[in-house]
């Protein structure tokens, strides 16, 4: 009886701890499921390791307590970002940026602009050929807290009627060249003679003989000249760099940029100001230096293209011109010079392709029948012979619509924008063995890389992929968003404290101005330019 | 007549098939806390910036506030880790349930099936007011008031053991 009981006791406990421990096994199935997945992704890990790289941080200005006395020249749209971006804005600027922070809280320039760190700088003189820039300009210069309107502003900076006499003044030891195009070579060369270090907007020159000039001006002075390609501070592109030079794209063949824009604005179409007018302007100095526009007609006589020339009489006023300078070649240099120079130094700056070898164009004026002199519509091929590959340019100034950046290799494909992907290519040799495994899916973007941001390759889950192509991710890891202007001042600011070369000087500008002005004499003339490196010459085919 | 034989006086097709619902939503809650803690740097960031309906500021305010972001991961994370091993274990059950109710209330108050609500990252399937969330929520408030874990699961020795 007893034993019966006990017997039922322990059968009673067996079945007991079955059914309390009933479910356990299912975390066994669990832990095998997760030891095979974890494995499956081991073997993906190791194909995603040649796509490891390292973060560099952004470096702390260079310190050394002296302020750098900063002249501006120039201060019309682009004058006024330069500014911005040296901590300096008129107090409406702010005041408006407040407000738009007030009125949407995604809007976060009024926080970045106020948290942009100090670069430790005086603007201390500032010139404009048109009296309300000019004005502004000194109320930015003043505005040394950063203060909206009715704030506590410092000491206004000089303003100079002609840069000469800005560039004559002692207490300017840099300056800013934010003028037209047809300006740039010949401030660049004046500043330097007068022992200024520089930075100048792109393109670098206007004309062909004044780029040799620049060269030897920065060569012959020990200032620091920086080039206004702020891409050079995208960390993307330094990316993309070192994903071409581990060579995994494989061989080079083909590099596609663009331009894509489709307002009036995009199209140099700017707002003519109600202030502006004979009184308030000074169209002597605007027309331009004597030797440069020789330079010019030079050019543009010789090689029969008198038609591009004007239309209108060069000293005769007009307001258009003025404001609107970049549709005609009197004053600019164009497509190529305005957006191409942006889409060619990005590319130099991740290939180091130099000067091409040959430059075809072709285009016209198919949309903005506005009296333009420049096509709004662009092509440019470049040739590198040695280098295997073609360099192509296309652009619409009527057409928004997004073709991407792409780098195209025999193994993978780099698309560079906002954020880098690489996509291999099916008939890839170097990916062949990861592709027949099935590690590596050809034709679906491989590495996803977003600046401030943990890499995502293949192995990342695809929603944090899908986060990361759409830029969600971006500002939580990273913090703080950083505008490239200010960091490409900030480089040139620390090459003059600490001596050293700034990342778009004189070879990378030179490079940029002869590849620039090779397409626009192809599009003039309608036929392919060559250059002959022994000579430095463009020449024609 | 049905055979009743456990202390919930459930047949046994309605115990396996009770205690089947629990496994699974555990499984489920289980191993969605595992693969994030198996993904590097996985944050609930992105998810919470695309949070739509009245919530969303709220869920958005949370995702940019950068010291309590750790925390929020961290909670949803280890929640989920606890809460599916209190469903398969059939380990204090009913705190499990609540939890998970909690989790999948904020999932979708974040993230609501509203008609105008367009995500980033698209459902799988078409849900007007009604998601996978929800019916999740209504299983699992099922199971509340159909509690398994006394008869199968740890719960059946810890609450005889604290009984005694």
């Amino acid at each position: 009886m007893a034993e019966d009981k006990k017997k039922k006791n322990i059968s009673k406990g067996r079945r007991d701890a079955l059914k309390t421990l009933a479910t356990v096994p299912v975390l066994g199935a669990m832990a095998y499921g997760v030891y095979k997945k974890e494995k499956n992704e081991r073997s993906k890990r190791l194909a995603a390791d040649m796509f490891r790289f390292e973060e560099k941080p952004v470096p702390p200005p260079v310190t050394d307590g002296k302020k750098i006395r900063i002249g501006i020249i120039g201060y019309g749209i682009r004058g006024k970002d330069l500014m911005h971006a040296l901590g300096f804005s008129t107090p409406q600027q702010v005041e408006d940026l407040k407000t738009a922070s007030k009125n949407d809280s995604k809007d976060t320039r009024y926080k970045d602009f106020m948290e942009q760190d100090d670069l430790n700088v005086e603007v201390t003189a500032v010139c404009d050929i048109f009296d309300k820039h000019a004005e502004e300009a000194i109320a930015a210069g003043s505005n040394i807290h950063r203060e909206g309107l009715n704030g506590k502003y410092g000491p206004k900076p000089k303003r100079y009627r002609h840069y000469k006499e800005l560039l004559a003044a002692d207490d300017v030891d840099a300056v800013i060249i934010a003028t037209p195009d047809h300006w740039h070579g010949t401030m660049t060369i004046d500043a330097l003679k007068a022992g200024k270090h520089v930075y100048c907007e792109k393109p670098m020159t206007w004309t062909v003989p004044e780029t040799y000039m620049v060269r030897e001006a920065v060569r012959t002075s020990n200032r620091v000249f920086q080039l206004g390609h702020q891409n050079r501070q995208i960390e993307i592109y330094n990316r993309a760099r070192e994903i071409a030079e581990r060579g995994l794209l494989g061989p080079i063949t083909l590099v596609e940029t663009s331009t894509n824009r489709n307002d009036p604005n995009g199209a140099w179409v700017y707002p003519i100001d109600p202030e502006a007018n004979p009184k308030t302007i000074d169209w002597k100095q605007f027309e331009g230096d004597p030797e440069r526009i020789k330079e010019y007609l030079d050019y543009m006589t010789s090689a029969g293209l008198t038609k591009y020339v004007g239309p209108e009489p060069r000293d005769k006023f007009s307001l258009e011109r003025f404001f609107r300078w970049r549709c005609w070649w009197d004053y600019s240099t164009g497509l190529s010079g305005d957006l191409l120079t942006h889409e060619y130094d990005a590319v130099n700056q991740i290939l180091q392709l130099g000067i091409p070898d040959s430059a075809s164009s072709s285009g016209g004026i198919y949309f903005f029948k506005d009296g333009r002199t420049v096509p709004d519509v662009l092509h440019t091929v470049y040739e590198y012979k040695d280098r295997n590959l073609s360099l192509l340019y296309s652009a619409t100034l009527a057409s928004e619509f997004s073709r991407s950046r792409k780098i195209m290799g025999h193994d993978a494909t780099m698309e560079i924008g906002s954020t880098l992907s690489v996509t291999v290519d099916p008939r890839s040799e170097q990916y062949k063995d990861q592709i027949e495994k099935g590690v590596i899916k050809p034709g679906q973007p491989f590495y996803t890389y977003m600046p401030g941001q943990k890499d995502v390759d293949a192995i990342s889950s695809a929603t944090q992929l899908y986060f990361a192509q759409r830029g969600l991710l971006y500002s939580y890891v990273n913090g703080k968003r950083f505008n490239t202007t200010f960091l490409h001042i900030k480089e040139w600011l620390d090459c003059i404290r600490a001596g050293r070369k700034p990342s778009c000087g004189i070879e990378e500008g030179f490079q940029e101005a002869m590849t620039a002005h090779m397409g626009t004499r192809a599009y003039l003339e309608g036929r392919t330019m060559y250059w002959d490196c022994d000579k430095e010459q463009i020449v024609r085919g | 007549m049905i055979e009743k034989t456990n202390q919930y006086s459930y047949s046994k097709t309605q115990l396996f098939w009770l205690v089947a619902l629990r496994v699974t939503i555990g499984w489920y809650f289980l191993y969605e806390g595992v693969a994030k803690v198996m993904t590097p740097g996985w944050t609930s960031y992105g998810y919470l910036m695309d949070s739509q309906g009245w919530f969303a500021p709220l869920f958005k305010a949370l995702a940019q506030n950068q010291a309590l972001m750790p925390i929020v991961d961290a909670l949803n994370i280890y929640g989920l880790i606890l809460i599916g091993l209190s469903l398969v274990l059939g380990c204090f059950e009913k705190i499990g349930y609540i939890g998970a109710l909690l989790l999948l209330a904020l999932y979708y108050l974040s993230h609501p099936a509203l008609i105008s609500a367009e995500y980033i990252f698209p459902p799988e399937g078409s849900y007007l007011w009604i998601n996978k969330n929800i019916i999740m929520m209504v299983s699992v408030a099922v199971l509340m008031v159909f509690p398994t874990a006394k008869e199968i699961g740890l719960d059946r020795a810890i609450f005889k053991c604290s009984k005694k």
